[in-house]
């Protein structure tokens, strides 16, 4: 396994990995706190609104206030609540979400073929998956902890759905797998280099094979806002019919860990994207071999972050805009879609890719 | 190192199952249940079986235990009075326990150089994940296609029982509804004063 401890140094490896994760945790920190307030910008500015626009210039320190209200505010425990586990479930959120940035390559290392991640692991792919459909406890837990109607509602609500999107999710990460042949996630964003057209949201070197893959990618960013809880799929929260559901009793910090969590996961749902169907940390125009060996390797580093998040905000930004704009599902359509329309064709698409890359072999 | 982890790890395991069988309260069982299917997807983890272990995470934690979870909040059984009894059957758990005791140690003394030094968990592979598959469908593809018949028939099964035709339901066609236009559904009328229609 080749990582970015090796290519940096081996001596101090154990030192590296925990100042990489505080760096992550830093930046991933710092950036909630914006796209937080992108998020009700955008939101605003759909509505033809100002937004929050009075702390700080342009509003820009909203978020930092928020989290100062939070902190000092008091803890609230329902009456009848079981406390261990209405504590735990926001905590549980949080370091998951957390815990899923660990696998997920940012930039390309500075030795060729390397990649800057915390840990590169051979199944990454299986793990973000894993990680995050641990994300249900969170919700469950608090949900049956509140002891009260609404949040269990939510919580039931929300179960089922995230467990009936992942389905769908789990297929189309597979026709990803199926034209990569490994599940590292490195070598699934080193796949798609060269440029926009190798890109697996529309891989041109498998030439018929768009016509599966961009619907893919589409499932796949739908099925995210359903896994997310997104509108127009936040239903476990829907506050017409359930007030606010799981979050209902809950203030104060744990409320702010449950809603980092939540932003967390929107945040590491378009990474997934960016790396299974984007192209990761690749630019849209290669700029060929010859170019990039005169290159600073710091440079091509700095160069493929910066794609990296570019992509990230890019889907954040339609994350934000779909909440502005459309309506949200009513539980029936919403289970419909996910059984009946997302199943059978991301499963079709398994079949598909499974065949085309048995009888044509993948060019990469 | 690999063996303090395995000791910490191993006595999570046993600890967390100790407290499914011991917690009064049954949703805590099923955390706790949870929290046993963790740590043993960490034990395959140590031995280098991470496929077996996330598969382990993804199936059982993310998908079988929700809904173990999901049928213990909502059937509303008294689980104490359910236990009442259960303190006559130490026999046979104890008989249960002796007889998969003695299978174990019959398979360890039985395979020998079995260690945790010598255990390979991708013979004739790079990766756990690339010696699973290169067997599953060549190898064991008789057995493989038997455990999804199974599920099926399991499957088929539930369908089978919990299906109700209820013939006065009101359904929502979505093609009918979608196809809908504005001729089929108003109908625009010129009433006559004091006359109506």
């Amino acid at each position: 396994m080749s990582n970015a401890i090796e290519s940096l140094g081996s001596l101090w490896g154990p030192l590296l990995v925990l100042g990489q994760i505080g760096l992550f945790t830093l930046v991933l920190l710092l950036s909630i706190a914006f796209l937080l307030l992108l998020d009700r910008k955008i939101w605003a500015g759909v509505m033809m609104r100002k937004g929050p626009n009075v702390v700080g210039p342009f509003g820009l320190l909203q978020s930092f206030a928020d989290f100062g209200k939070f902190l000092l505010k008091e803890i609230v425990i329902p009456a009848g609540a079981n406390k261990f586990v209405f504590i735990f479930a926001p905590i549980l959120t949080c370091t998951l979400a957390f815990a899923a940035w660990a696998a997920i390559p940012v930039a390309p290392g500075l030795e060729g073929g390397t990649s800057w991640v915390i840990s590169d692991l051979n199944v990454g792919v299986l793990y973000l998956f894993a990680i995050s459909s641990l994300g249900v406890y969170g919700i469950i837990m608090g949900g049956w902890a509140s002891n009260s109607k609404y949040p269990f509602l939510g919580a039931l609500r929300s179960a089922a759905q995230m467990v009936s999107y992942e389905v769908s999710i789990g297929f189309v990460i597979i026709t990803v797998i199926l034209m990569v042949g490994s599940m590292n996630l490195s070598d699934i964003v080193n796949n798609q280099a060269g440029g926009l057209q190798n890109w697996h949201a529309f891989s041109f070197q498998n030439f018929p094979l768009i016509v599966v893959m961009f619907p893919m990618f589409v499932i796949f960013f739908i099925s995210a806002l359903a896994e997310t809880n997104r509108p127009p799929f936040d239903l476990p929260e829907a506050e017409s019919e359930l007030v606010a559901g799981y979050q209902v009793e809950y203030g104060s910090t744990p409320y702010l860990l449950f809603m980092l969590g939540e932003y967390l996961n929107i945040v590491l749902m378009c990474a997934m994207m960016t790396i299974l169907f984007l192209g990761g940390w690749h630019g849209p125009v290669a700029i060929g071999a010859n170019a990039a060996g005169s290159m600073p390797p710091l440079l091509l580093s700095l160069a493929g972050l910066f794609w990296f998040m570019l992509k990230i905000l890019f889907l954040f930004f339609l994350f934000a805009m779909v909440k502005a704009i459309v309506p949200r599902y009513r539980y029936d359509q919403l289970m419909r879609l996910g059984w009946k329309i997302f199943l059978p064709t991301s499963l079709a698409a398994v079949l598909v890719v499974a065949g085309y890359v048995t009888y044509f072999g993948v060019q990469s | 190192m690999a063996l303090i982890a395995f000791g910490l790890i191993a006595a999570v395991v046993i600890l967390s199952a100790l407290f499914v069988i011991a917690a009064r309260n049954p949703v805590h069982s099923v955390l706790w249940l949870i929290l046993a299917f963790f740590s043993s997807a960490g034990l395959m983890v140590l031995i280098g079986a991470e496929f077996l272990a996330m598969l382990l995470i993804v199936v059982y934690v993310g998908a079988v235990a929700v809904l173990f979870l999901f049928v213990v909040m909502m059937l509303d059984v008294d689980f104490v009075e359910l236990k009442q009894g259960s303190l006559g059957y130490w026999p046979f758990a104890l008989l249960i326990g002796v007889i998969l005791i003695a299978e174990l140690a019959l398979v360890w003394s039985a395979s020998g150089s079995l260690t945790f030094d010598t255990f390979d968990p991708s013979p004739g592979a790079e990766t756990n994940t690339e010696a699973i598959g290169a067997v599953m469908y060549t190898q064991y593809l008789l057995l493989f296609q038997l455990a999804g018949l199974i599920l099926l028939v399991a499957m088929i099964g539930a369908i089978v029982l919990t299906l109700r035709h209820r013939p006065n339901v009101k359904r929502q066609n979505v093609s009918a509804q979608t196809g809908r236009r504005r001729a089929d559904a108003t109908e625009l009328k010129d009433p006559t004063p004091g006359q109506g229609i």
